[in-house]
């Protein structure tokens, strides 16, 4: 019994970081109607970056997410003003094949810049934990949920209070509408695209303490958010934040009943539910 | 004040507009007529940037804006309240208004302008904080013509803004569009309640197969027996 107890509070602990990587997605999505295939690599590079400022400078993960979240929102912003913007009359294979592009072009610089075998941020606090009763918690993961839960809500506040935030939202509701309010649509899909790439780079960064990486992460990143964020809705902030509090649970629990290297088949039978049963995801509209 | 001479506009290869010609004059309001497909909207999302013209030209107030983004086209003070409202139905009631005053001018006069909105509509003020995609047909197209307004246009184009509203409303609607007018803004309006329409503006074009076909004042049209017959079913 402990050891589930254990397992829930460990996959929460993982999960607020997921919804951190799961809403960067959703945002893109919402707004642009683009699948970000790059998403895990985008992840992946805030993770080497943690890893270089850490071993170069001795900079702490924790800290470095700023570097590393606008250095990811420039990566993204990029993209979108270089390359999906020329491309919106284009036919939506075309947005599909460019994204699978990016993906590859980014995982193979990493390859290339980092090599194939995995590094890890050892840092002084990585093994600490503290004891609540009889649940053992890991010091860096509470950390790390923490801090993705605060720029979660961060970017929750972001959207719903301030002018730019409210642009987003709005074209993400109705183009034809945005537009003739007079928002400048490419302006705000650039910056939507570099706000949800900050949100994965920070969550990459946020994940380091306590969790080895390679440039083949990525893909399987991309394939987890994708995962939450149909499970939790297309376009739902609140679907995506719950959306990765249950896949982080479920994968958790999926070590323990069966075995660690499977753990992700849990939240694809997850998936799988969904799709049968509730197409539009847990707080998905109809839309 | 709005002159648009010549204007063809496609959707790819099928030619919408074939050389639309007309003109606003400051402080009136103005009708185009036309049956379903004619292209009045055509003609208005061309006007606003949203789409834009193969060829002819649009001026406002002496300058061309047919090469000019949407977003520059509101700030020169050029309002559209589009056909089917084009809301933003997650946003609050407060929030659609508010996104109407995005350009900079607009900003700057923000507060003043939404106090004057709630005070055309009394009722939106009530249902502020609920969530435009919940409001009924009539609030919604308030919020449409207020969100219109926050912009502070000089010039505001209406899109069918009676459709698919109970009689009542039909009359209240037209009676805000007249208040409007009288405090100020200029009016280019598309209605499919030509008589209603025609009764409340100055002067009116027959747009036909994307091209405008007559034109003349509104008793001139009502009068007219081609358009009695082919418009006012009389
Ligand atoms: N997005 C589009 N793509 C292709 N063709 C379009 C599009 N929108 C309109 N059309 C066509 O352009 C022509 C003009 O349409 P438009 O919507 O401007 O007419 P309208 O006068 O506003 O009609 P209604 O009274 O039905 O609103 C029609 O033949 C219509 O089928
Ligand atoms: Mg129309």
């Amino acid at each position: 019994m402990a050891l589930y107890v254990q397992a829930i509070v460990n996959g929460f602990l993982v999960g607020g970081v997921y919804s951190l990587m799961a809403l960067g997605l959703s945002l893109i999505f919402g707004v642009m109607r683009v699948i970000n295939f790059a998403h895990g690599d985008m992840m992946v590079w805030g993770m080497y970056l943690s890893y270089w400022l850490f071993v170069t400078a001795g900079v702490d993960p924790y800290l470095s997410i700023l570097v590393t979240g606008s250095a990811i929102f420039l990566l993204g912003a990029a993209v979108q003003k270089g390359l999906v913007n020329r491309i919106l009359d284009a036919p939506h294979e075309m947005q599909i094949l460019l994204m699978l592009g990016v993906a590859l072009v980014l995982e193979n610089l990493a390859l290339m810049v980092w090599g194939p075998d995995p590094r890890r941020v050892s840092t002084t606090y990585a093994l600490s934990t503290f004891w609540l009763g009889p649940i053992v918690f890991d010091l860096p993961k509470v950390a790390t949920f923490g801090l993705a839960l605060a720029l979660a809500l961060g970017l929750y506040l972001f959207l719903k209070k301030t002018d730019l935030g409210r642009m987003i939202r709005a074209a993400s509701d109705n183009q034809i509408g945005a537009l003739l309010v007079g928002t400048d649509i490419l302006k705000v899909f650039t910056l939507a695209f570099g706000i949800g790439a900050a949100c994965v780079g920070a969550a990459g960064s946020l994940m380091t303490p306590f969790l080895p990486f390679s440039p083949s992460t990525g893909l399987f990143f991309t394939i987890t958010s994708f995962n939450i964020v149909i499970i939790g809705g297309m376009g739902s902030f609140l679907g995506a934040f719950v959306g990765g509090l249950l896949v982080g649970v479920s994968e958790s629990l999926g070590a323990v009943i069966l075995v660690p290297s499977l753990k992700e088949i849990v939240s694809f039978i997850l998936l799988v539910l969904i799709l049968l049963f509730r197409p539009q995801g847990l707080l998905g509209g109809s839309r | 004040m709005l002159r648009v001479s010549g204007l063809q506009t496609f959707y790819g290869d099928m030619q919408a507009l074939h050389g639309v010609t007309l003109e606003v004059r400051e402080g009136e309001v103005v009708s185009i007529i036309g049956s379903n497909g004619a292209g009045k909207t055509t003609t208005l999302m061309t006007i606003s940037g949203v789409l834009r013209p193969r060829r002819g030209q649009i001026e406002f107030d002496g300058r061309r804006i047919d090469s000019l983004k949407p977003a520059e086209i509101v700030e020169a003070g050029l309002g559209h309240v589009p056909e089917g409202r084009q809301l933003f139905p997650s946003m609050t009631l407060e929030e659609n208004l508010t996104m109407g005053a995005c350009t900079r001018r607009a900003r700057a006069a923000r507060t003043q302008t939404l106090e004057r909105v709630y005070h055309l509509f009394p009722r939106l003020r009530e249902r502020r904080h609920q969530v435009a995609g919940t409001l009924s047909g009539g609030e919604q197209q308030m919020v449409a013509i207020g969100r219109g307004l926050m912009s502070c246009p000089r010039l505001l184009m209406l899109d069918e803004p009676s459709l698919g509203l109970s009689p009542m409303l039909v009359t209240a609607i037209f009676d805000i569009i007249q208040e409007i007018n009288r405090g100020g803004a200029t009016i280019l309006l598309v209605e499919q309640n030509v008589f209603r329409a025609l009764k409340l503006s100055h002067r009116g074009y027959i747009l036909e197969n994307g091209q405008i076909v007559a034109e003349g004042s509104s008793q001139q049209l009502l009068r007219d027996p081609q358009v009695r017959t082919a418009y006012l079913g009389l």
